[in-house]
């Protein structure tokens, strides 16, 4: 089987190429770049994408697929589709599944349910044991089940000697911890802390919670040796320390997502409960300084943390609705908006911290748009504008904030593991 | 005249026609307190559902007494007894009242944004009756029909608010309403019970109490948490007592001539000392009688609106 996609621009920042071009693919593996002769096209289903942008697969280091135990929200197929409607071959699926992917059994259970699909779902498994924070789940035992990170997502790792025994341990393996910044002591609030938490009556969060599990797990870390992710940053100061951390030679990384850069504190006047995200929508001194961290690298690439919930949890009083948005499906939209569009950094800036970077943390081959290498590809009109429709999502769950919202840019299809996502449909290669 | 909103969510952008509109409205049904017969009946026919979430005796007795005066339904729903305990959500349970045909729900709870939430789903008035630390605009109204009856005006005043105010929805709602008629305001207490940012509303702050005795004409005395502070945001209530409570020695040394608020319930010995909670200062129970004139004149704006 051949696929030609031709009269597209190709961009792949690892070898730096971006210019026009074509592309032929046989049975999954990129045959040929360049003018396609007659040859070539014969046989083969031919895709015009002229002003459609060819680059690596993206991948999303931070879902919540929320399967075993609340298939109600999302299964792994689902979340899937989600993903390759977004434009992602490859996510990172957080263990805070129930049971909680702390062994072996609960990682090879996803890993079933996800192969054969077009989506690579990569694993984490938790750090504590049942994400309770006092003893180490079986790192060894994850890691060799498949386990690319450990992660007590939705927490922080309780305590400083648990931290600093998951990263020595962890120093085996060469993998991360992957941290949400929040101090219990100080979080649990809703709204960050200041003159809008007041004016709005909600408990507050306040920025130090985040940024004194960051200055925690530097310090720690510098001290073991391990690597430290951080997820999510959200504040002015955190990207801060994180830069000034990365200048000293600290073996840390981070990830922001598309709610930080493009909603403020602001937004919560509506007391919409799809605004409630843990860390919560800060300033816009916040959202300016977190731009400025993707645009000098102090950020190295942009998750969604897909948080699918069901429709009468988030329909609830403000204080009782859980955290998070199903992102997957307008992370990169809004990244091209926000990023490209609005603040002029350049797509091959964008592809590197969702295509490439992502992949470097998590020891995983990053695919290269060239001859002999499988064909593992994200197709993306930068221009295209739309409206967000909560309703098309492939997501089970719609608790976005960004319904009706216009955007400038979207992936057009995915390629990956001999499948095609290509307008609304999968067909094999 | 009527009001500009349909509801009363907060006192926050409530403009101050609209305020003086209910202040002189429940002048008259002050004066309607004081008959033998107290009952009028303005809201005959009308169904007005208290949908309490969050335990409270006064505000919902006040709010009641004052519905009956208006000879309005009243229903009256509380958190304890209803199907949210049974697992039924907020959402739901508000549906099931409303296909009841009510006309005007006031609502207490204990998260902020739940009146603003609940305009969304219901057609009927809301009352706001206090939501989480947000407002609690009835007591805002109150406090100051109460300071005006007393000293004949609020404009040029200087009112200062002591206690809790991070975890208060009476602060914010005097704070709105008081500088809208022209009021100085000002908060007192430690800073870990004055919230971030607040003196951005244009309110000066004290932690010196016998400065703010000394500096203002009316002291608005807010309720300390026992269970909740103690401990956390202050010491002990001793320290607090010691430090912040309002004391006749206070009032006599700095400010003899001050007026005493309290929204109650009061804490004797914490707060406010029983010479003062007593005394010829405050106007504690004044407060509760201009309460219910104060919602009647509420429901009643609201409730002959549509």
């Amino acid at each position: 089987m051949k696929t030609a996609f031709i009269n597209t621009i190709i961009l792949d920042p690892v070898s730096g190429i971006e210019n026009k071009s074509s592309l032929l693919v046989e049975n999954g593996v990129i045959s040929k770049v360049g003018e396609l002769t007659k040859d070539d096209l014969k046989d083969a289903k031919v895709y015009n994408l002229e002003g459609i942008y060819c680059v690596p697969g993206l991948m999303d280091m931070h879902v919540h697929l929320r399967e075993p135990g609340r298939e109600d929200e999302e299964t792994i197929k689902t979340g899937c589709n989600s993903a390759a409607a977004g434009g992602f071959t490859s996510v990172l699926a957080m263990p805070d599944t129930k049971p909680i992917a702390d062994n072996a059994e609960v990682l090879g259970f996803i890993r079933h349910k996800a192969q054969d699909h077009l989506v690579d779902v990569h694993l984490a498994g938790a750090v504590s044991f049942e994400r309770k924070g006092t003893a180490l789940a079986p790192l060894a035992e994850l890691h060799e089940a498949g386990a690319v990170a450990f992660t007590d997502d939705e927490k922080a790792v309780k305590t400083a000697s648990l931290l600093k025994n998951a990263l020595e341990y962890a120093i085996m393996f060469d993998l991360p911890v992957i941290e949400h910044c929040e101090e219990e002591s100080l979080g649990g609030g809703v709204a960050n802390e200041g003159f809008l938490s007041t004016l709005l009556g909600l408990p507050p969060n306040p920025s130090v919670a985040e940024e004194l599990i960051i200055v925690r797990d530097i310090l720690i870390s510098d001290y073991v040796g391990g690597k430290v992710h951080f997820s999510n940053i959200s504040t002015k100061r955190a990207v801060e320390i994180i830069r000034s951390a990365k200048e000293k030679g600290s073996k840390i990384t981070a990830d922001t997502s598309p709610h930080y850069f493009s909603l403020t504190e602001e937004a919560l006047k509506s007391y919409d409960t799809n605004l409630r995200v843990n860390p919560p929508l800060r300033s816009e001194e916040d959202l300016n300084a977190v731009i400025e961290g993707l645009r000098d690298g102090t950020i190295d690439c942009i998750t969604s943390d897909h948080s699918p919930h069901a429709i009468e949890e988030k329909e609830m009083e403000f204080i009782y609705a859980p955290d998070g948005i199903v992102g997957l499906e307008t992370e990169l939209a809004l990244t091209l908006t926000e990023l490209v569009h609005k603040r002029k950094i350049p797509l091959s800036k964008i592809i590197t911290l969702f295509a490439v970077n992502p992949r470097k943390i998590l020891n995983l081959p990053v695919p290269q748009i060239k001859v002999g290498e499988k064909a593992e590809l994200t197709l993306i009109d930068i221009s295209q504008i739309w409206t967000v429709n909560i309703k098309d999502f492939k997501s089970k769950c719609k608790n976005s904030p960004f319904d009706k919202k216009l955007l400038t840019g979207k992936s057009v299809g995915v390629m990956n593991n001999s499948k095609l996502f290509y307008g609304g449909n999968y067909s094999g290669l | 005249m009527s009001l500009s909103s349909r509801h009363l969510i907060g006192l926050f952008g409530v403009p101050k026609d609209d305020i003086q509109n209910i202040l002189d409205t429940a002048v008259t049904f002050r004066e309607v307190l004081e008959r033998p017969i107290k009952r009028v009946p303005t809201l005959q026919g009308k169904t007005i559902v208290n949908l309490f979430f969050e335990s409270s005796t006064r505000t919902r007795i006040s709010f009641e007494l004052a519905q009956k005066r208006l000879s309005a339904d009243v229903i009256n729903f509380s958190a304890s007894t209803s199907s949210t305990k049974k697992g039924e959500t907020f959402k739901d349970t508000v549906r099931n009242i409303e296909a009841m045909k009510v006309d005007m729900i006031v609502v207490r709870h204990e998260s902020s944004g739940v009146p603003q939430f609940l305009t969304r789903i219901s057609k009927a008035n809301i009352i706001n009756a206090g939501d989480g630390r947000h407002e609690h605009p009835t007591q805002g109204l109150l406090d100051m029909f109460s300071i005006r009856e007393k000293l004949g005006k609020l404009d040029g005043l200087k009112v200062c608010i002591i206690g809790d105010i991070a975890h208060s929805r009476v602060a914010l709602s005097n704070i709105y309403g008081l500088k809208t008629m022209g009021a100085q305001v000002s908060l007192c207490g430690p800073p870990t019970m004055i919230p971030r940012g607040i003196e951005m509303l244009g309110v000066k702050i004290y932690h010196d109490i016998n400065k703010a005795i000394a500096e203002n004409d009316v002291l608005n005395i807010l309720r300390i948490q026992l269970e909740r502070d103690a401990g956390t945001t202050i010491p002990s209530l001793r320290e607090y007592h010691n430090y912040f409570g309002v004391t006749s020695e206070r009032l006599e040394k700095y400010n003899p001539n001050i007026l005493i608020l309290h929204p109650g319930p009061i804490n004797r010995g914490v707060e406010i000392s029983s010479e003062v909670a007593d005394g010829p200062y405050q106007i504690i129970l004044d407060q509760v009688t201009n309460g219910v004139a104060v919602r009647m004149a509420v429901l009643y704006l609201l409730g002959t609106m549509n």
